[in-house]
């Protein structure tokens, strides 16, 4: 195998494969060769891969072939390498058990692992349909937020999502919120149907990393060689495929009504800063209060006999009976980062009741959805019950 | 032994463990001054085992909570004197003044060994280095006895730090040196490591802190379940985000029962559970107080003893979630089947009840077991402790009346 590429496109594919790489100690010595990156330059153009048996990602770049082959370096070591090359050129080329890269006067000679030994990668199932990749991160960005990290309940740390015909819709929840986004698509057929449950971080490491320019982003859901459920996606030459999670995800739907009888509308980047702020002073899950009066919205935290105590009020568009309801802040402010717009709605269970929207689910979305139009994102968040 | 910092101190380096050299012997020999460099064991009691010992007695292997008999074979010449309970107590209490003259912030550990938080006492008497030494001197001074003090960031690396330098030392940990000092120890070095979890580690070719803080923490889980991995972990990365507070002295709550015949049947351990997690509860709401890590400890019939620890998301003191956290834990040890013998539930990481609040998840109705819970410690406090009861708790079968009942027609 011998092979010429741009020192920065192969910087950058080996650096993005790499992260699939499991870690050194976690791999069984069976599995030895995973901690290889392969390098394949079977041609047309070289391609990267790393594959941990749930996730395999593949890197494609242009690069002048002048012997086809494929070799196993090890994965961490060529990484740190082409991240310290000088800006020039690299040759790179298998010599004996060696794998030899040249690049300016510097040159490297890796000891290469057995690439016979190497499983075969799963293929990219057959494509589903197309989606804008910024549009796509921006999404996963906003529902993934809200997955478990539990492990214990690995049903909640995928993402759920599914295909109806041209609206793909993501859903995440770890039980103690639930976020949910609609957006169009181009699928491959217009009655194009599907649910894959993606594990959330594999699926947003892939969304941010497809994200960028104007990226093309191909959903391709399917299964394996193996009989196995995958889901896979592919934009600018890369390509990952993952395992989806077993399991049922909850059911989700009846716990978002299509309309909430009380609603409070307040800036967001105010309300925002004003919850990190009061936040300081309510340690880890302590919760901020807040009190919603007549155009007021006042956010309290830490208590009087506590060590510390925050308060701060803001103005709000809200008419309602005087409402107090506690949130924990770490995932208000996650609504509040993930929301995109100018306002966030609260939206409660009872108009008139403020015991019983103090207890329920509110929604939260951002303002600007027309009348009788279902909000494209809505972050659904259950309250602190105070005690006593 | 004495290595010290530079006359400033490190800056963050605020904790002190101040521990008393061989306590009980030093108080001992206080009285009999004619005693002093020989090897002299504090012990006996009712199992026969050794509470404190010289450092001359310690050379030949002598280590407290030995049985006395194995003591004697290792030192013959040692001469053991029974404990004066009342002066150690006494003593005790004057050094924890003097401890207590420096700042609030002082948490007893037991009675002869505490940790300052020293942040505060900077103006009034100097870097936690020169407190260190004005307080072992002040000990010296006052009592005669020598005490080892270890400065450091944290409170667990104090503590280390402490043992490392004893008898009569002073050792510093500045911030930026605590992986350095921690990682070339053995792992028994941490807090927590006994003699099972050292096994356990080592069954994984862990056999110092820094192959701690180097191995994947899902391995660690397999080997020792999820708090304490968590625990660990943290610890050999020197994270240890407890706070030197003079309340928390009561560090945990627990009730065990050693039961009159063996049993294996789940079902039955399940409700000694039950039974167990009520009575931790509800001495939590007597106290006001809630725990965030619910334990359990299950002794087989051979004597071998498992525990098992998690840590919640949010400090409880409601008896149901107690129960099915210890449930829970009990179910995944894998020990269903085996002959039990004792049976302990035990919550720690103590926090002021109601405190926080009660975050509700998508798929729960607002609880009503804290409510329970609450008329339950009523009725107990009426009528005494369980008129109120859950109902798999009562008796299976209804006790033998004790005269034939009169049949009404």
């Amino acid at each position: 195998m011998r092979f010429r590429v741009e020192r920065d496109e192969f910087t950058e594919a080996v650096a993005w494969t790499a992260r699939s790489l499991p870690s050194r100690t976690a791999t069984a010595a069976q599995q030895q060769v995973l901690t290889g990156l392969l390098l394949d330059a079977s041609g047309p153009g070289l391609v990267v891969a790393a594959f941990d048996y749930e996730v395999a990602a593949q890197a494609k770049l242009e690069a002048t072939i002048s012997e086809e082959g494929r070799a196993l370096a090890p994965g961490k070591m060529l990484a740190e390498i082409t991240k310290q090359l000088p800006a020039a050129p690299v040759e790179v080329w298998t010599e004996g058990n060696g794998l030899v890269i040249a690049c300016g006067n510097a040159r490297f000679t890796l000891r290469t692992m057995p690439v016979e030994e190497y499983p075969a990668l799963p293929p990219l199932p057959p494509i589903t349909g197309y989606i804008e990749g910024g549009a796509f991160g921006a999404a996963v960005s906003q529902v993934a937020v809200a997955a478990g990290r539990d492990d214990t309940l690995p049903v909640l740390t995928g993402v759920r999502l599914e295909i109806e015909g041209d609206v793909l819709t993501l859903a995440a929840t770890d039980r103690y919120r639930l976020a949910v986004r609609t957006l169009k698509w181009r699928p491959e057929s217009p009655d194009a149907a599907g649910v894959a449950l993606i594990p959330a971080r594999t699926l947003l490491d892939t969304a941010r990393s497809l994200s960028g320019g104007s990226v093309e982003v191909a959903i391709a859901l399917g299964t394996g060689p193996s009989g196995e459920a995958l889901a896979g996606f592919a934009g600018n030459g890369r390509q990952t495929t993952t395992r989806l999670v077993d399991g049922q995800f909850p059911p989700y739907r009846k716990l978002l009504p299509d309309s909430c009888p009380l609603i409070a509308a307040v800036e967001k980047a105010p309300l925002l800063e004003a919850v990190k702020r009061v936040a300081l002073v309510a340690p880890k899950t302590a919760p901020v209060k807040l009190a919603f009066t007549e155009d007021h919205l006042e956010l309290e935290a830490g208590s009087n006999g506590g060590e510390a105590q925050a308060s701060e009020t803001l103005p709000s568009t809200y008419s309602g009976p005087d409402l107090a309801v506690a949130f924990n802040p770490a995932y208000l402010q996650d609504a509040l980062n993930a929301i995109d717009s100018d306002q966030v709605e609260f939206g409660f269970a009872s108009a008139d009741d403020a015991e019983v929207a103090a207890k329920k689910p509110a929604i939260l979305t951002g303002k600007g959805a027309g009348e009788g139009e279902a909000p494209d994102y809505r972050y659904l968040l259950m309250p602190i019950q105070l005690n006593g | 032994m004495t290595s010290e910092a530079g006359p400033m101190g490190p800056m963050g380096s605020d904790i002190l463990h101040v521990d008393m050299d061989a306590f009980f012997a030093a108080v001992t020999l206080l009285g009999r001054p004619e005693l002093r460099g020989q090897p002299v064991i504090i012990g006996g009691g009712p199992r026969g085992v050794v509470l404190s010992a010289t450092y001359e007695a310690r050379a030949y292997g002598v280590h407290s909570a030995m049985p006395l008999a194995r003591a004697r074979r290792l030192c013959p010449s040692a001469l053991v004197l029974p404990p004066e309970r009342d002066r150690y107590q006494e003593v005790s209490r004057r050094v924890m003044a003097v401890l207590r003259d420096v700042t609030p912030l002082v948490a007893p550990l037991s009675v002869d060994e505490a940790f300052l938080d020293v942040s505060g006492a900077r103006r009034l008497f100097g870097t936690p280095v020169e407190i260190a030494r004005m307080i072992r001197a002040r000990v010296l001074a006052d009592e005669g006895l020598t005490c080892s003090v270890g400065v450091a960031p944290t409170m667990f690396v104090a503590k280390i730090a402490s043992t490392r330098c004893k008898p009569d030392g002073l050792l510093v940990v500045p911030p930026g040196d605590v992986l350095a000092f921690l990682h070339p120890l053995p792992t028994s070095a941490l807090w927590g490591v006994g003699r099972a979890t050292e096994a356990a580690l080592d069954r994984l070719g862990l056999r110092t802190i820094g192959d701690i803080a180097d191995c994947p923490l899902l391995t660690l889980r397999h080997a020792l379940g999820d708090a304490a991995a968590q625990h660990l972990h943290a610890l050999a990365h020197g994270r240890d985000e407890r706070a030197v507070d003079p309340d928390t002295t009561e560090v945990s709550v627990s009730a065990e029962h050693t039961l009159s015949v063996d049993v294996a049947e789940a079902d039955q351990l399940a409700r000694e559970l039950l039974r167990l997690s009520g009575q931790v509860a509800r001495r939590l709401r007597a106290r006001g107080r809630a725990t965030r890590t619910v334990g359990i400890k299950i002794r087989f019939a051979d004597f071998t003893t498992v525990t098992r620890a998690r840590t919640l998301r949010e400090p409880t003191d409601v008896s149901q979630e107690i129960y099915r956290t210890a449930l829970a834990l009990f179910r995944e040890a894998g020990i269903a089947g085996r002959a039990v013998r004792l049976v302990g539930v035990r919550a720690a990481n103590l926090t002021e009840a109601g405190a926080t609040g009660h975050q509700l998840a998508i798929d729960e109705r607002p609880a009503a077991w804290s409510q329970l819970d609450r008329a339950t410690d009523a009725a107990g406090h009426r009528f005494g402790a369980g008129a109120v009861a859950p109902a798999s708790l009562l008796p299976r079968q209804p006790p033998p009346p004790r005269a034939p009942k009169p049949h009404n027609p």
